[in-house]
């Protein structure tokens, strides 16, 4: 009934959906009468189809490259008489596996690992950055969307404004990350007599990161303390994000505080009050002791 | 090349609450409806599952769920004597994006305004003098009535199925329950959500103070419930993954889980997502909206004719879209004339975080809902003497345990490394121990003259459209409110028996950059008066009749509540203006 003119190919119906196990199976209680296109219309609109200004081609001006970045899944449909159902339209996870460095060089890699061991130190009962995967983690973040600002704001012109304005760096994470961690090396080189960071001591390095932290250290060409703040807020989140993303390995960081993950029912739990929960962390990916070892 | 789509009676702009309230009760009135929605549909047993719903990362921390700065973004300064800048990725606040808007990622915390609140100017002139309020703070009435909402607030829980304690039925004060709120005709559809630990405690302990602490009103199911559409939610099950994510449980009310599985069926009832709606379009007296025209995901152009719009997007795009169109006149704070864009209003939050006895205390802060809580409302609204105080407004205060998400909640006391091996012990001893509330001080951020809206002379969109250009600082009212409501929480703390507990006040100058709610609020008001509101008190606009504007936008001040139950009762009550009225002489229903 309804005269679908959207881009040819971009509606796909499908049958009707079968709602959940939540949904009643009853009918909408509608009361709607059809067949109002013969009524009046809704006050006077005599003349909604004059020529509109040319201006509105001007909405299409950069369009076209705002498109290349987006998904080709994104469409625009007409939904008439149910849901557009499809399965997983957000997309399933992806599952980092472990393998070669995706965004790091080996140099990178191996300072990177040695900037998260300082930040998350191995103690005696959990591991350190490096051993949880935190370095990976970034590794992937960076080789990701997030690594290129892929769904941020980028456009210019590009001011220092105050710091209630937020940051205004033309810089991606990814960019920021390369060059902090070469100025680093250059820093660490020229200072301690041609060692790299890897080659100094936890206690030199813990030194180093400390200075740049203060304030007391700059790097050329970059921000040495916008660089710290990145290293601040992604090695954590590499720690204590669910393992699927490449850190957290083992679930170390949940263990670490009693955090138990996702999918638990709290529901026989949320009156018992003052006790422990006693189940060990489940990720997205399960448990590795819910799968039988091979033999 | 404009495509002209076959003429709709309503088309609605924005698919999350208001636009599925809205396109349900027109739909059902007989009216043949199309809803247009910026972003992708979203189905609650698809979009979020519960295998993966519950990832931290990928949706409090990047954001997944939400409008995507590149699509476009806003400019921000806190005077209006600075260049504003965009803001490059969210922060204050978190613009939704797809079909249920910010219905999908909200908490469910479900309240009603104060009765004061909807005479906020009359009352406090009336109580404490004109010359008590600050010079240049524009706080107005609405032009509506809490008496008048009560049906629509009713209407709305029992869709939501919302779990709390009344506190007033009738005029009868109910042991429990809130002693402020106004009176209700009957109670809510379901029973309190059971309360964690840090809850009871911290009820006992305002009870202690001489409080009335109640649970905090919750669109998460503290039952199965089946709404009077015949729509079924489930029993939460205090996952602790509500706010900034979609609930693949069906225990969070949402658009998707009460009204669209009804609405989507209705024949008379079409959406088309994926696609932004650029401009209302007026006829050639300026004086009527046509229609409005839309991009799709292709780039294509359509226009689509209708003879009433809805306008029910996000309040600042509301506002935006009103500057884009030409609809009414924009604000100019130099002069103090026109209305699109005036008084604009966020949000006062602040947080007090407590560190307990490791030894003595254990919270489970992962056993949480989004809208649990256990609060008082005796600082909130005009409930007590500002006199004394020098400042009007207020907030409620509670413990809601909304989560123990580990990269956002794993607190440590102030003077602690920001890493290393005390970082991470720091870490380990408080988390189980420490109690950062989820909402914690929620208070009121009332109107100033140059607070406002209007569009950036400098930066664009993808459609080369100008940015909406925020300047909004805070002033010394709100500041002044917030370190009182900030200390008494602090006291109930105190009272449990926290070891340390580090008050994290909220001062100016306002901050893009820090979280504290979505609850923007203005830029197109109701009132009784043209010259200071956009809109009359039915929601429509003064200028162009056929038009209806929805949501935050509408609101002359923002009270200290979240603002979702009086968003979608002024839909509903909208809603019954143009059945009732609108429809039997589609003209203005207010003369001014």
């Amino acid at each position: 009934m309804f005269l679908s003119r959207t881009k040819k190919g971009a509606i796909s119906f499908r049958p009707v959906i079968t709602f959940n196990r939540w949904m009643t199976g009853r009918p909408a209680p509608t009361k709607a009468k059809i067949g109002l296109r013969n009524r009046p219309a809704l006050g006077s609109l005599a003349d909604s189809s004059l020529d509109m200004p040319m201006r509105r081609r001007t909405f299409l001006v950069s369009l076209a490259t705002w498109l290349v970045g987006t998904t080709s899944l994104t469409r625009a449909r007409m939904i008439h008489g149910h849901a557009p159902w499809s399965p997983y339209p957000n997309s399933a996870p992806e599952l980092v596996r472990p393998g070669p460095w995706q965004f790091f060089t080996l140099d990178e890699a191996r300072a990177m690992e040695a900037i998260v061991d300082r930040i998350i130190p191995p103690d005696p009962e959990t591991p350190g950055g490096k051993d949880a995967g935190c370095a990976v983690f970034i590794d992937r973040q960076l080789k990701g969307p997030y690594g290129a600002s892929q769904n941020l704001y980028t456009l210019g012109p590009f001011t220092k404004g105050t710091k209630e304005q937020g940051p205004q760096s033309e810089l991606t994470p990814g960019e920021l990350y390369r060059k902090g961690l070469a100025a680093l090396n250059k820093h660490c080189t020229s200072t301690h007599g041609g060692k790299s960071f890897v080659e100094l001591s936890p206690t030199e390095q813990d030194d180093v990161l400390r200075k740049i932290e203060a304030g007391e250290i700059k790097f050329e060409g970059v921000d040495a303390q916008g660089f710290f703040s990145a290293l601040l807020k992604d090695v954590p989140e590499g720690f204590f994000s669910d393992p699927i993303h490449g850190g957290n390995r083992d679930m170390v960081g949940w263990k670490m505080i009693g955090f138990p993950g996702i999918r638990y029912d709290y529901r026989d739990w949320v009156s018992r009050h003052n006790e422990r929960y006693p189940l060990p962390p489940v990720s997205i990916a399960g448990r590795s002791d819910w799968t039988p070892a091979k033999s | 090349m404009v495509r002209k789509l076959p003429r709709k009676d309503v088309v609605i702009i924005g698919l999350g609450w208001t636009g599925s309230i809205m396109a349900y009760e027109l739909a059902d009135a007989g009216l043949d409806v199309i809803a247009i929605e910026r972003g992708p549909w979203r189905n609650t047993a698809t979009d979020y599952p519960p295998g993966y719903a519950a990832d931290e990362l990928r949706y409090r921390i990047r954001h997944e769920l939400f409008l995507s700065p590149s699509q476009t973004t806003f400019t921000f300064r806190n005077k209006m004597s600075q260049t504003a800048l965009p803001i490059r990725s969210w922060g204050a606040f978190m613009p939704p994006n797809g079909v249920g808007g910010g219905g999908v990622h909200w908490n469910a915390e479900t309240w009603r305004f104060l009765p004061s609140d909807f005479v906020l100017k009359t009352h406090l002139t009336e109580r404490y003098g004109a010359s008590f309020l600050p010079e240049d703070m524009t706080i107005q009435d609405w032009g509506v009535t809490y008496d008048e909402l009560e049906p629509h607030y009713d209407r709305f829980e029992y869709l939501c199925g919302t779990s709390g304690q009344a506190g007033n039925i009738k005029g009868t004060i109910m042991e429990g329950g809130n002693p402020f709120e106004g009176p209700r005709s009957r109670p809510y559809p379901n029973p309190p959500q059971d309360q964690p630990f840090s809850h009871t405690l911290f009820g006992k302990a305002a009870r202690d103070l001489g409080y009335k602490p109640f649970p905090q009103p919750s669109g998460n199911m503290s039952r199965p419930y089946q709404n009077p559409l015949g729509v079924r939610l489930g029993p939460c099950t205090y996952c602790g993954f509500c706010e900034w994510f979609g609930c693949g449980n069906y225990s969070k009310a949402s658009p998707q889980t009460t009204i669209l599985p009804v609405l989507v069926r209705k024949p008379n009832f079409s959406a088309r997502d994926n696609s932004e709606v650029v401009r209302i379009d007026l006829d050639s007296s300026g004086k009527r909206a046509a229609g409005v025209t839309f991009v799709d995901a292709a780039g294509e152009e359509w226009e689509q004719p209708a003879d009433l719009v809805v306008l029910s997007a996000y309040t600042i795009f509301n506002v935006q879209l009103l500057l884009l169109s030409g609809i009414g006149k924009a604000y100019d704070p130099a002069a103090n004339t026109g209305v699109i864009g005036r008084n604009f209003t966020h949000q006062t939050t602040s947080d007090v975080v407590s560190f307990f006895d490791p030894a003595k205390f254990v919270f489970n802060p992962f056993i949480a809902s989004g809208a649990i809580g256990m609060c008082i409302d005796e600082f909130n609204g005009d409930n007590f003497d500002h006199g004394p105080h020098g400042f009007v407004g207020g907030g409620y205060v509670g413990q809601v345990q909304t989560n123990g998400r580990p990269i956002e909640t794993t607190p440590v006391p102030e003077g602690t490394p920001l890493w290393g091996a005390q970082w991470k012990k720091a870490v380990k001893e408080n988390y189980q121990s420490a109690l950062k509330p989820g909402t914690g001080v929620h208070g009121s951020m009332y109107s100033y003259r140059d607070v406002y809206v209007d569009l950036d002379p400098t930066y664009k969109d993808r459609f080369n459209r100008p940015l909406a250009r925020i300047t909004m600082d805070f002033h010394d009212n709100e500041i002044k409110q917030n370190k009182f409501l900030t200390d008494k929480f602090a006291e109930i703390f105190q009272a449990m028996g926290a070891k340390h507990v580090q008050k994290e006040y909220r001062k100016a100058p306002y901050d893009i950059t820090k979280y504290q709610t979505t609850h923007l609020c203005g830029g197109a008001i109701m009132g009784s008066d043209p010259n200071t509101s956009a809109l009359n008190r039915y929601l429509q606009s003064w200028d162009v009749p056929n038009l209806f504007v929805m949501g935050a936008s509408a609101f002359p001040q923002n009270a200290g509540y979240n603002p979702t139950g009086t968003v979608a009762a002024l839909a509903y009550w909208a809603a019954d203006a143009i059945r009732s009225k609108y429809l039997k002489n589609p003209g203005q229903l207010i003369n001014a």
